[in-house]
């Protein structure tokens, strides 16, 4: 059991005050950054076919009318700093690639474009400011390249966390990606799950929203069918040391999955032996959410209900999604001040056992 | 504690179940492979009656994809969600400390052996031809 209670007498001193951003996104990559770390064919092919941004970004092309990012601030590592790190007190930051490497349909091309992505990472981000830490892009369209990834970054302990896109070709607990997960834990990456995907954008079940809010709203949907894929499928009970991190999820949605999914677990159990236990407490031992941007009510007495419904505060993470744009980058309102430190940073120091604070 | 003869043994042939009541109680004898079991016959869930579930064993797996079927015979599923309880224990699956219903002590006496004694007969006349089927409880 690796959750751990906030404000539980074991949390080390030393992390009590860590301050721990699990999700900041830099700029995307373009063709003239990644051809300095793609073999010569690739490089010519980035150049050749113009490929600045994927066709299938794992966010919608434009972010307006929700966004107007200030591209200034996520140039590079030293933008980022003025910034965000430095006004922010930030101790340790993840940065997540959202240029849609992973999700596209070559799995060849996807496979350079990840390597590339994770190089120039290392080289123009992690290399220049101690604090920040990233996902590591892998071909999840071709899990023999992406194991080899993510063995080529695992002496690399910058790398925190393997990314996954949200909306994929097949739910993420399908057999065919459990090398993934396989080399994800041995080497004690955690699983990263952002919004974004290869369906251009189909949020669900009852096909193309019509409407930027439709998507983003909807995206709960894609996480729920996710967490219940990865747990029926039993990717807990091959891989118990593995993590998952859902990012931008929101979080009240997540309890109800939970009683849910038990409930019907009672039953249905038959087809899943494999899951001896309820769901919500393999939900609750494997799963993490990140706070930005959160999707509770703003009264904070209410926010305070909706939160208390997680059976585990560790499972909460502070994120701040930077650049973008919300409200209040700190953490969600409503969270009972005991709870502070841990989401700040002590429970990120205890899911990401490649997270470690040497510089602090 | 009480012995009720509550039926003959071949009005639940190898392979089904009966549900039987003795005053307030509904309860569920099942017959599998000749020995017989007894519970309470409502589900704790949503009080379907368990006599009318499917007797089989409890599915497990040691790994994803690995399915087995052990302990044949020795649990019942509810006829509405599925719920599993044992036949022996009345104990669920998904919660046995929490999730369970009333186990009985069943057994079977011939006829010429309830002619005399404490039995309560309630609702029939006793052949000493035939075998019958005992509750206690």
């Amino acid at each position: 059991m690796t959750t751990q209670t906030l404000d539980q007498a074991g949390t080390p001193a030393a992390t009590r005050g860590a301050r721990i951003d699990c999700d900041v996104h830099p700029r995307l990559p373009r063709r003239l950054d990644l051809a300095p770390h793609a073999p010569k064919y690739w490089a010519e092919m980035f150049d050749y076919r113009a490929i600045d941004r994927q066709e299938l970004m794992t966010y919608a092309t434009s972010t307006l009318p929700l966004r107007p990012d200030d591209p200034a601030v996520q140039a590079d590592a030293a933008g980022l700093a003025r910034a965000h790190l430095d006004p922010m007190g930030v101790d340790a930051a993840i940065l997540n690639v959202l240029s849609g490497a992973h999700a596209a349909y070559d799995p060849y091309l996807a496979t350079a474009m990840c390597e590339a992505t994770n190089r120039w990472l290392a080289a123009e981000w992690l290399d220049r400011d101690p604090r920040l830490r990233a996902s590591a892009l892998v071909p999840f369209q071709n899990p023999e390249a992406a194991v080899a990834e993510i063995e080529r970054l695992a002496q690399d302990r910058r790398f925190v966390q393997i990314l996954a896109v949200l909306g994929g070709e097949k739910p993420l607990g399908r057999r065919e990606y459990w090398p993934i997960y396989r080399a994800a834990a041995e080497h004690g990456f955690a699983l990263g799950v952002h919004p974004g995907g290869t369906n251009r954008h189909s949020p669900g079940q009852s096909g193309f929203s019509a409407t930027r809010v439709e998507e983003v709203t909807l995206h709960i949907q894609t996480f729920a069918s996710q967490v219940a894929s990865l747990v029926a499928e039993g990717v807990f009970n091959e891989f118990p040391s593995l993590r998952v991190v859902l990012m931008e999820s929101g979080i009240s949605w997540l309890p109800g999955l939970m009683w849910r999914m038990s409930k019907d677990w009672k039953g249905a159990r038959i087809e899943v032996p494999w899951l001896e236990r309820p769901p919500i407490e393999i939900i609750t031992q494997h799963f993490r959410v990140t706070t930005q941007p959160f999707d509770g009510p703003t009264d904070p007495a209410v926010a305070a209900r909706v939160l208390d419904q997680l059976p585990d505060a560790g499972m909460l993470l502070w994120s701040s999604d930077f650049p973008h744009r919300h409200v209040d980058r700190g953490l969600p309102t409503g969270l009972p001040e005991a709870l502070h430190p841990g989401v700040r940073g002590g429970n990120a120091l205890a899911t990401y056992d490649r997270l470690e604070l040497t510089h602090v | 504690m009480t012995e009720h003869v509550v039926c003959r043994l071949d009005e639940i042939p190898v392979g089904s179940a009966k549900r039987v009541s003795i005053g307030p109680r509904d309860i569920a004898i099942f017959n599998v492979g000749g020995k017989l079991s007894a519970i309470a016959n409502r589900c704790p869930h949503e009080g379907a009656q368990l006599c009318l579930g499917r007797v089989s064993g409890s599915a497990r797996a040691d790994r994803p994809g690995q399915h087995r079927l052990e302990r044949e015979g020795e649990l019942v599923r509810c006829p509405w969600h599925g719920w599993e309880f044992d036949l022996a224990t009345g104990k669920s699956y998904c919660d046995p400390e929490r999730m369970k219903v009333r186990s009985f002590e069943v057994s079977v006496k011939p006829g010429d052996t309830l002619a005399e004694g404490p039995y309560q007969i309630e609702t029939f006349e006793v052949s000493v031809r035939d075998a019958y089927v005992v509750l206690t409880l």
